[in-house]
């Protein structure tokens, strides 16, 4: 994208939260809402000779994120500390990784307005969250247990265009760390927060621009808001003939624009060393052979497959696959009654609808994939009606019960025995010989009126293939 | 030569306030220890890998589990200025 | 029982076999510390709670449970070592009201073992230093004669253990702060191999070669502590898994055959003649019991001190950065100034609270770690220090352990050298190399100066052969010439 003879260059660095139970160097929980400096130890406020330990699941869950976005992982891969002087940096230095991250060289795909976008993904590397400042004003307040809990910070190369595509850049990296389970994906409560690199030149130019950096950006709309303005912004000033300043800004969504946080213009010296504390890391070849094989089928191949095994249409398999639940929902029910397409409808349509109307995630669903499926399958088999299928679906949703189980409790079954249909209908066109004659007289129309009437005498039980066939005989 | 500007530089990159004195006693001492220290750049290492644990340990790695041994009090027992379980400080901006 | 002249197996032995109570072994170092502590300021703090931890010891005891392998022995402990409700300053203002939560891995495995804990003891600022003068609580005494220093950095530890104000004392080695004041106070002092034990709760100076190790009177007591304190931990990421052999049990003073290793640039550097004495009188002793001598070549001794402190300091910086006075310690700004900036909040804060040689160290660090500089200095010397560790390991193929002077003089008067932090440094020539190496070494008293100050030698060993130096010690101290020589104080 380019405007005004610009483009815009944008690279970002998303800090996706591990989801461990204990934080990366100490047994301190995780826990969010928990009480002011619960979840803290000597290790987590820094206190003299206390030491890190690294968590094992915060390995693990690294290489995992790593293999997902297509990285190699290093076999020797070292943690450095970044010194620097803050607050909320209990031990004056973070734990990080420097020229040895754990992953490197990887990338993702996806489409932006029906394009495919390749961005790379320079490196991933793990490192330990800070602790959270409250500002009352006249003083500031530090609550540690944020202090510690595990960081992979996922920094993609300068490859993004616009701001659209930075956004979706952003929500296929939370679709794939909530895929493989490593992140929970929430933004508000920062456990995946995206940093991006804004800056424009142009069109053409071989030289980048200075470039700023926006943080905390705590939706995708915003990110996308966020760059747009920022994009803007830098144009009007180089066009003005302004130097753009190597900044770091805020986003501000109640009035749609950034602001000065601070300048970095005297640079910071983080002296990055190794951390004597800590061990270089080396992944054993087991661990990553047993992370691969754990690694779930990602959003875009399972998309792939679903539009090719099961006959989705594109949009379709996309939206299944959005989100790694949804699709082994999908996929769940697609096996348990072998009609994929049919499967996909009634989760795009009822079952999606319910799950938004009552605010629900999949987890809390009372009934099971396979019930889904099986009164897809009663459907198929004749046994209930599509209008029926709906009624018990609604059933289902409320109570859990099985489909079979409200078809029985509420003689629901599909009325096909003929004969039983033939009585009805006869006793309809008795009923009604002015439509009758009508019919037979030409007007089509009135076939509509006489299925309605013995849907509805047959408390719509009756097999809609039956009645019509019978009407057909019977009108003759 | 690390004369006195730069060892102002060092002071302020250290957070340590340093008396005029001491920057001026600084800056001559560490010109005379690291002319002394720079012998070290006469040593070929050519394709000599740093060495920072000098001894081959094994290393190991913790199992993911809680252990929540301490109290929010008796972690900021210590603390200069609190408040409530918070540890309190000068407003950062 | 003469607790002056008792083993810590011994007093462990008594109290397990009510000879003597854990509470009247407790009393004894307490009434020694009331009196000579004030001569000679080697400990910062005592502990309330010295008799209540003793009557524990004798409850156990009574109640016929297992006491431990030092069971009732009171120890003092270096204040760099992190004591739970016992005051920890490692000898500094900016931790001068610090109340640890928390026991280091060393002090628990001690108490675990029996130890009473009698208090903390004196040493330079973040074990920064090798006379003891530049402890915020002023300097400790040698108590041979008080006007020498006792070395340092665990000055404190070793004053109180040759004056005889514990039974036992912990000490902690970044670059020869155990073996140089060991050797200056004439008392047995060993640094393990780097990992051999925890560093949890041992505040940090140098991270890849600190080490924590007894300072005792006999070559016993520290082949007995050690096999406490060593072992693999949990909340040490950096502590081998190795096992550790029973030390004490397998202690023999056999040198028969062995192989000893004399570093030739350690021969040519200039010697003081009592320091020289005291060596040769060793090689004489050792090769009358049975032990050859062979000549090996560091060719990068003279690099250790540079690289030792390019890369101590280096670590210090960083390790440092945690006293701003945010989370506890000295806070230079009291509760109605608030209006301070960040900056200044900190700068005043560690300002104050450092003293000079802390500061000169950390900004050192600092300068060598800052951008355009970690290549030629930081970096350069982890390279150096590889080289260095493969010359010892070369001449570890011709011998079984080195044997050298500790420092190249005696101990030297208060004052006399703390001026020149260049000349400072450079005493520790012959110390430095072992922490680099992360080998473990051992410094054993073999002679006196002409000024009646203790002599000590320096037994190097390969990674995780502590057994091989206890050994060779208690060879040597049987054939010591100063055995039995105990200070005026005593």
């Amino acid at each position: 994208m380019s405007s005004r003879g610009y483009e815009a260059v944008i690279g970002i660095e998303v800090h996706v939260q591990l989801k461990t139970k204990s934080k990366i160097f100490s047994a301190d929980s995780t826990i969010f809402d928990s009480a002011d400096n619960e979840n803290t130890s000597p290790i987590s406020v820094g206190m003299p000779g206390s030491l890190p330990v690294l968590n094992e699941k915060a390995v693990e869950y690294s290489v995992k994120t790593g293999l997902a976005l297509n990285c190699s992982i290093r076999n020797n891969s070292v943690f450095a500390r970044k010194n620097y002087f803050y607050p909320d940096l209990p031990k004056g230095y973070q734990i990080s990784q420097y020229d040895k991250p754990i992953c490197e060289n990887g990338w993702v795909t996806f489409k932006v307005n029906g394009e495919e976008k390749k961005i790379s993904i320079t490196r991933a590397h793990m490192e330990e969250d800070a602790g959270k400042s409250i500002h009352q004003g006249e003083y500031t307040l530090l609550n540690y247990n944020r202090a510690g809990i595990p960081l992979l910070e996922v920094v993609s190369g300068p490859d993004m265009r616009s701001a659209a595509e930075a956004a979706e850049y952003c929500r296929t990296i939370r679709q794939i760390v909530r895929y493989v389970d490593v992140c929970d994906g929430n933004l508000e409560e920062g456990s995946l927060r995206c940093d991006c690199n804004v800056s424009v030149r142009k069109i053409g130019a071989e030289k980048l621009g200075t470039k700023v950096e926006l943080k905390n950006i705590n939706s995708f709309r915003f990110v996308e808001k966020a760059i747009e303005y920022e994009i803007d912004r830098q144009i009007d000033a180089v066009e003005r003939g302004e130097k753009i300043i190597q900044e770091t800004r805020l986003y501000d969504p109640d009035k749609n624009r950034t602001f000065t946080m601070r300048t970095k213009e005297d640079a910071q010296d983080y002296r990055y060393f190794p951390d004597p504390d800590l061990l270089p890391i080396t992944i054993p070849e087991k661990l990553i052979q047993k992370v691969r094989a754990e690694l779930p089928e990602l959003p875009q191949a399972r998309s792939t497959r679903y539009q090719k095994d099961h006959g989705l249409s594109e949009n379709d398999a996309h939206i299944l696959t959005e989100e790694r639940e949804l699709a082994d929902f999908y996929e769940q029910t697609g096996d348990a009654c072998k009609n994929y397409k049919s499967a996909a409808n009634w989760i795009m349509t009822e079952f999606l609808r319910e799950l938004n109307d009552d605010k629900k995630t999949i987890s809390q669903v009372v009934f099971k994939a396979a019930d889904l499926g099986q009164l897809i399958s009663l459907i198929d088999k004749g046994t209930i009606s599509g209008k029926i299928a709906k009624t018990i679906f609604q059933e289902m949703w409320k109570s859990g019960k099985k489909p079979e189980v409200i078809m029985t409790e509420q003689n629901l079954v599909q009325i096909s025995d003929s004969s039983a249909i033939e009585k009805i209908v006869d006793d309809i066109i008795a009923a009604n010989p002015g439509p009758a004659a009508e019919y037979k007289a030409g007007k089509v129309k009135a076939f509509g009126f006489f299925v309605g009437q013995v849907m509805k005498a047959s408390k719509g039980q009756a097999n809609p293939d039956v009645v019509t066939k019978i009407l057909t005989e019977k009108l003759k | 030569m690390i004369d006195r500007k730069m060892t102002e530089h060092i002071a302020t990159l250290a957070r340590l306030k340093v008396s005029d004195q001491d920057l001026e006693q600084f800056s001559q001492q560490f010109t005379q220890i690291l002319k002394y220290f720079e012998q070290i750049s006469k040593v070929d290492t050519t394709n000599v890998e740093p060495l920072v644990t000098p001894t081959d340990i094994e290393a190991f790695w913790r199992e993911d589990s809680v252990n929540q041994e301490f109290t929010a009090e008796e972690m900021t027992a210590n603390a200069p200025l609190k408040s409530g379980n918070l540890f309190k400080v000068p407003p950062v901006v | 029982m003469d607790l002056l002249n008792s083993g810590l197996k011994e007093i462990s032995d008594a109290v397990k076999s009510k000879k003597i109570s854990a509470l009247e072994a407790t009393k004894f170092f307490l009434n020694r510390i009331d009196k000579l502590n004030p001569q000679l300021n080697a400990y910062i703090a005592v502990s309330v709670d010295a008799e209540k931890e003793a009557k524990a010891i004798d409850e156990k005891v009574a109640k016929g449970g297992d006491a431990g392998l030092l069971a009732g022995v009171p120890f003092g402990i270096k204040d760099m070592l992190c004591t739970k409700g016992l005051r920890t300053t490692a000898g500094s203002k900016i931790l001068e009201n610090f109340i640890p939560p928390y026991d280091a891995t060393v002090v628990k495995r001690l108490r675990d073992a029996g130890v009473v804990v009698l208090g903390k003891l004196n040493n330079d600022e973040f074990a920064m230093g090798s006379s003891n003068e530049t402890s915020y609580y002023g300097p400790v005494k040698n108590p041979w004669n008080p006007e020498y220093v006792p070395g340092g950095s665990s000055g404190g530890s070793a004053a109180a253990q040759a004056a005889k104000l514990a039974a036992g004392t912990i000490g902690t080695d970044t670059g020869g702060s155990i073996r140089q004041p060991a050797n200056f106070c004439g008392i047995v002092g060993i640094k393990p191999t780097y990992g051999r034990v925890s560093r949890y709760g041992i505040v940090a100076y140098a991270s890849s070669l600190d080490q924590a190790g007894p300072m005792v009177s006999t070559v016993e007591d520290a082949a007995l502590t050690l096999e406490v304190i060593c072992g693999k931990d949990p909340m040490d990421s950096t502590t081998a898994q190795k096992s550790v052999p029973a030390f004490s049990k397998n202690l023999k003073a056999d040198v028969k055959g062995l192989k000893i290793g004399l570093i030739k640039e350690y021969m040519q550097s200039g010697l003081d003649p009592d320091v020289q004495k005291t060596l040769d009188n060793a090689i004489t002793e050792l090769k009358k019991l049975g032990a050859e001598f062979v000549d090996v070549e560091i060719p990068l001794t003279e690099m250790s001190v540079p690289v030792y402190y390019l890369i101590a300091t280096s670590e210090a910086s960083s390790n440092l950065a945690r006293y701003d006075g945010v989370k506890y310690g000295f806070r230079a700004h009291k509760e109605n100034q608030m209006s301070v900036t960040l900056e200044d909040f900190y700068s005043e804060t560690r300002g104050a609270g450092f003293g000079t040689e802390v500061k000169r160290r950390i900004m050192l660090g600092t300068y060598c770690l800052s951008s355009g500089y970690y290549d030629a200095y930081y970096n350069k010397s982890c390279q150096v220090r590889r080289l260095l560790r493969q010359q010892f390991l070369d001449a570890f193929k011709k011998c079984d352990v080195l044997l050298a002077p500790v420092t190249a003089t005696p101990a030297f008067k208060i004052g006399t050298r703390v001026t020149d932090p260049l000349k400072m440094y450079l005493n520790d020539i012959f110390t430095t190399s072992t922490n680099l190496a992360g080998l473990p070494g051992m410094s054993v008293p073999f002679g006196k100066s002409k000024d009646g100050l203790p002599i000590g030698l320096q037994l190097t060993a390969p990674h995780f052969e502590e057994q091989r130096i206890l050994n060779v010690g208690l060879a040597m101290q049987q054939v010591s010439p100063v055995k039995g020589d105990k200070p005026h104080v005593i």
